[in-house]
C-alpha cells in the first residue's frame, strides 16, 4: 500500500490553473523527487498535500486515510511534516522552543494543565524538554538550544527547522528546496544528512530541488512538473535524458 | 548598553564597598529590611516630615513634592535617607549578620519548605510590607489597589498584543462589561436598591459571593468578546485593532443608553467588598500566576509561534484558531475581572470612565514595560502608576511629560524596558531552580 497517493489533483488560483491532473504514489521508505522550472507548481503541490489550500479537484490519500481538505494541523498530526523553501522559523523564540512547540499536537495536559499547572503538566513539560533536546542532539545542534533562533547562522537555522519538522513525528517529510542558498560542499553534507534522518527516523521523503546533482544522487523516482502538469517521470537516468525535460529547462533552439 | 558617565572615584569606592557588603544577601533579609523601613516610617515619618517642613507625611517618598517646591530637595533627600535608606540597609545588614551567625540553622526551615510554601511565605511577607506602607494613608491604599487592577489589565493585554502579536484596544470595553456585570450582581444580591429591589441574600455573605460575581463578570466579558474574536481571526493585521475599537465604543454607548443602569450618570452603591488591600492583592497574584503558567507552558508558547509565522505553526500541529481564541478570551476574561474589582474599589462607575483614555493608559503601561514579559508588564504598570502619581503636581503638563518619557523609552528600547525577557524574582525563583535540578537528575529515557 502506498504511503501517499494523490489522484487527479487539480487546483485553480482564480482563473490560473496552477496544478493540473497531478498523480503520484509514494511507497514507504522512498525518496521521491519533484523537479521543474520556476513557477511550475511544485510548491503548490506541497501546499495542497499539507492542507494549506483546498484542492479544486482530486483526492489525497495518506496512510489509507482521505485527507483532502483537512486543515494542516490535523494533517500534521496524522504524520506529514515539512520544511520551507524560505525558512519559516519562529524568530523571537529560542531554538529549543521552536522544537518544543512542534510537540503541540501530542500534549495531553490540556488548557487546565496550562493554566493551573495540574494534569501532570510539569512531568509532561519535562518529558517534552528532554525529548526535544535529544532530538536536537541527534541533529548535532543541542549547543544552540537556548539561543534565540533569528540570531543563529543560516545552516543551523536549517537544521533547527528540520528538528522542528521531525518533532511532530512524521511518517512523510516534505522538503522544499533543502539546499537553497548552500555551497556545493554544504550540499554534499545535506545529502548525507537527508539519508541519515531517513534511516534514523524511518521516514519517507518527498523533496523539491533544483540542484540536479542533489536530486540525481538521492531520489529513487523523479517527477518533472511544468506549467502544473507532469511532463516526465522515471528514474534519475531516464529523466535526465528525456528531451521534454531538457526542453522545459533550457527551451527550444531557435530555427 | 554602555555607560556614558563615570562616577567620581570617591563615590565609586563607596559604591563598590556597598555592593560588596550587600552581595548575595538572601532575599528574606531584604524583605526584613524593607519591612524595617516601612515601620520606621510609621513610627517617625509624620514627625520628621513636619520637622523638615515637608508638611504631611509624603505619600510617594516625597518625590512629588519636588515638583511643588524645588527648594525642599535637600530636606526630601534627608527624609528619604533617614526614613527609608538607612533603616532598610541597616536592618538588611543586621539580619544578614544574624543569619551568618546562626550559619543557616535558624532559617533552614525556610529552605526546607516546599516550593509553593516558600513562594507563599515570601508573598505573605511582601503583603505585610505593602499593608503597613498602605496603612499610612487612604490615598496610598487606593493607589495600591488600582495598581493591582492595572497589573491584571496590562498582563492580560500583553497576551494579545505581545504573545499573540495582534493589536487590541478594547481593554476599557472589557473592563466596562466586567464592571457593570459584577456591580449588578452584587447590588442585586446584597443591597436594597430601587432598581433591583431589596437584597436577596444577607449582606454578610457579600465578601464570599464577590469572587463568584467576579468570575461570572469575567465569563460574561469573554462571551461578548466572542463577537470580536469570531469574525476578526480570519484575517491578520489592523483588522483586530479596528474591530476592538468599535467594540469599545459600542459597549460605552450601550451603557450610556441603558437607563436602569443609570445611563451616562453612572451606577453606584456597590457593597464594600474590595476595601481591603488583601482582596485585590490575592486577585492580582492569582491572575498573574495563572497567566504566567499559561505563557510558560508549551501550549501557551504556541501563541508566539502563531505570531511569528502562522502557516508554519499550523503545519507543526498547532491549532492556530484555538490558540488565538484562548489568548483573546483569556485577555477578555481577566479584563472583565479587573473591571469588576475596579468598580468595587471605586464604588461608583460611569461609562465615561471606560473610554479610549483608559485603554491608552493600559497600552502605555504595556509598551513601557515591554511585550512578551510577565515581569515587564508588572514593572511597566508600577513605573507608569508611580510616575503618574509623582508628577501629579504638574497637573496638565504631566500629560506632556509622560508621553515624552514613553517616547524616549521607545527610542532607547523599542521593545519596552523588558521586552521579550524576564527578570528573575528571587522570592519566586526557587521553584525554577528546583525544577532544573529535577530535570538534570531525571533518568534518561522514559
Amino acid at each position: 500500500m502506498p504511503l501517499l497517493e494523490i489522484k487527479n489533483l487539480t487546483h485553480f488560483f482564480g482563473g490560473l490553473r496552477a496544478v493540473h491532473n497531478f498523480n503520484t504514489r509514494i511507497e514507504p521508505g522512498e525518496i521521491r523527487g519533484l523537479i521543474g522550472p520556476n513557477g511550475a507548481g511544485k510548491t503548490t503541490v506541497f501546499n495542497l498535500t499539507t492542507g494549506v489550500y483546498k484542492p479544486t479537484e482530486g483526492q489525497i490519500i495518506f496512510d489509507g486515510q482521505d485527507i483532502t481538505g483537512k486543515p494542516p494541523h490535523q494533517i500534521g498530526k496524522l504524520g506529514i511534516s515539512r520544511t520551507y523553501q524560505n525558512l519559516r522559523l519562529w524568530g523571537n523564540l529560542t531554538a529549543l522552543d521552536n522544537v518544543k512547540i512542534a510537540f503541540y499536537g501530542r500534549i495531553r495536559y490540556g488548557l487546565l494543565g496550562a493554566f493551573f499547572g495540574i494534569n501532570g503538566r510539569y512531568e509532561e513539560e519535562r518529558r517534552i524538554d528532554r525529548e526535544a533536546r535529544e532530538l536536537m542532539a541527534l541533529l548535532g545542534i543541542e549547543g544552540y538550544a537556548d539561543m534565540v533562533v533569528s540570531g543563529l547562522p543560516y545552516g543551523i537555522q536549517r537544521k533547527v527547522e528540520m528538528a522542528r519538522a521531525l518533532a511532530t513525528r512524521p511518517k512523510l517529510l516534505l522538503l522544499d528546496e533543502p539546499t537553497a542558498g548552500m555551497t556545493p560542499a554544504e550540499m554534499e553534507e545535506t545529502m548525507e544528512f537527508v539519508l541519515y534522518i531517513r534511516d534514523t527516523f524511518n521516514l519517507t521523503i518527498w523533496l523539491i530541488e533544483h540542484k540536479m546533482r542533489f536530486v540525481m544522487g538521492l531520489c529513487h523516482w523523479i517527477q518533472v512538473l511544468n506549467f502544473g502538469e507532469i511532463i516526465a517521470e522515471g528514474t534519475p537516468q531516464e529523466v535526465q535524458n528525456n528531451p521534454e525535460v531538457i526542453r522545459a529547462y533550457l527551451g527550444t533552439a531557435v530555427t | 548598553m554602555q555607560r556614558s558617565f563615570e562616577l567620581p572615584s570617591g563615590l565609586r569606592r563607596w559604591y563598590a564597598r556597598l555592593r560588596a557588603a550587600y552581595q548575595d544577601v538572601p532575599i528574606s533579609a531584604w524583605l526584613v529590611g524593607m519591612l524595617a523601613a516601612v515601620l520606621v516610617e510609621a513610627l517617625i515619618g509624620r514627625d520628621l516630615a513636619y520637622i523638615l517642613g515637608l508638611g504631611n507625611l509624603p505619600s510617594f517618598f516625597g518625590l512629588s513634592l519636588i515638583f511643588k517646591k524645588w527648594q525642599l530637595i535637600p530636606n526630601i533627600l534627608v527624609f528619604i535617607a533617614v526614613v527609608y535608606v538607612i533603616p532598610a540597609l541597616g536592618a538588611t545588614y543586621l539580619v544578614r549578620k544574624l543569619m551568618a551567625r546562626l550559619s543557616g540553622r535558624g532559617l533552614t526551615w525556610l529552605d526546607r519548605l516546599p516550593s509553593w510554601g516558600y513562594i507563599l511565605f515570601n508573598l505573605a511577607f511582601v503583603y505585610v510590607i505593602l499593608h503597613f506602607w498602605a496603612s499610612a494613608s487612604d490615598y496610598r491604599l487606593l493607589v495600591l489597589r488600582l495598581l493591582g487592577v492595572n497589573i491584571i489589565l496590562t498582563l492580560s493585554l500583553n497576551l494579545v498584543n505581545g504573545w499573540m502579536g495582534e493589536f487590541s484596544v478594547s481593554v476599557a470595553g472589557f473592563m466596562a462589561v466586567g464592571a457593570y456585570v459584577a456591580s449588578v450582581l452584587m447590588v442585586w444580591g446584597f443591597v436594597d436598591d430601587n432598581v433591583f429591589g431589596p437584597a436577596v441574600f444577607p449582606a454578610s455573605w457579600a465578601p464570599f459571593a464577590f469572587p463568584i460575581a467576579l468570575i461570572i463578570a469575567g465569563a460574561v466579558t469573554a462571551v461578548t468578546a466572542l463577537a470580536v474574536a469570531i469574525p476578526s481571526f480570519r484575517t491578520r493585521g489592523d483588522y483586530l485593532a479596528i474591530i476592538t475599537l468599535a467594540y469599545m465604543f459600542i459597549v460605552k454607548s450601550s451603557f450610556e443608553n441603558i437607563d436602569f443602569l443609570g445611563g451616562a450618570r453612572g451606577f453606584m452603591g456597590q457593597p464594600k467588598v474590595a476595601e481591603s488591600l488583601l482582596v485585590v492583592f490575592v486577585w492580582t497574584v492569582l491572575a498573574v500566576w495563572i497567566m504566567y503558567n499559561y505563557v510558560t507552558s508549551t501550549l501557551g508558547k504556541a501563541t508566539s509561534a502563531v505570531r511569528d509565522n502562522e502557516p508554519a505553526a499550523e503545519m507543526m500541529t498547532v491549532n492556530t484558531r484555538k490558540v488565538k481564541m484562548v489568548a483573546f478570551l483569556t485577555h477578555a476574561f481577566w479584563s472583565g475581572v479587573a473591571g469588576g474589582l475596579y468598580a468595587h474599589i471605586v464604588g461608583y462607575i460611569n461609562p465615561s470612565s471606560f473610554g479610549l483614555v483608559k485603554s491608552a493608559e493600559i497600552l502605555g503601561m504595556l509598551y513601557l514595560g515591554g511585550l512578551n514579559s510577565v515581569t515587564g508588564s508588572i514593572l511597566g504598570t508600577v513605573l507608569f502608576t508611580m510616575l503618574s502619581e509623582i508628577l501629579r503636581p504638574l497637573k496638565l503638563i504631566k500629560w506632556m511629560v509622560i508621553p515624552v518619557i514613553l517616547i524616549i523609552v521607545m527610542i532607547k528600547r523599542p521593545r519596552g524596558l523588558l521586552g521579550f525577557q524576564e527578570i528573575r524574582l528571587p522570592f519566586l525563583e526557587r521553584r525554577a531552580a528546583k525544577a532544573d535540578e529535577e530535570v538534570s537528575h531525571a533518568p534518561a529515557g522514559d
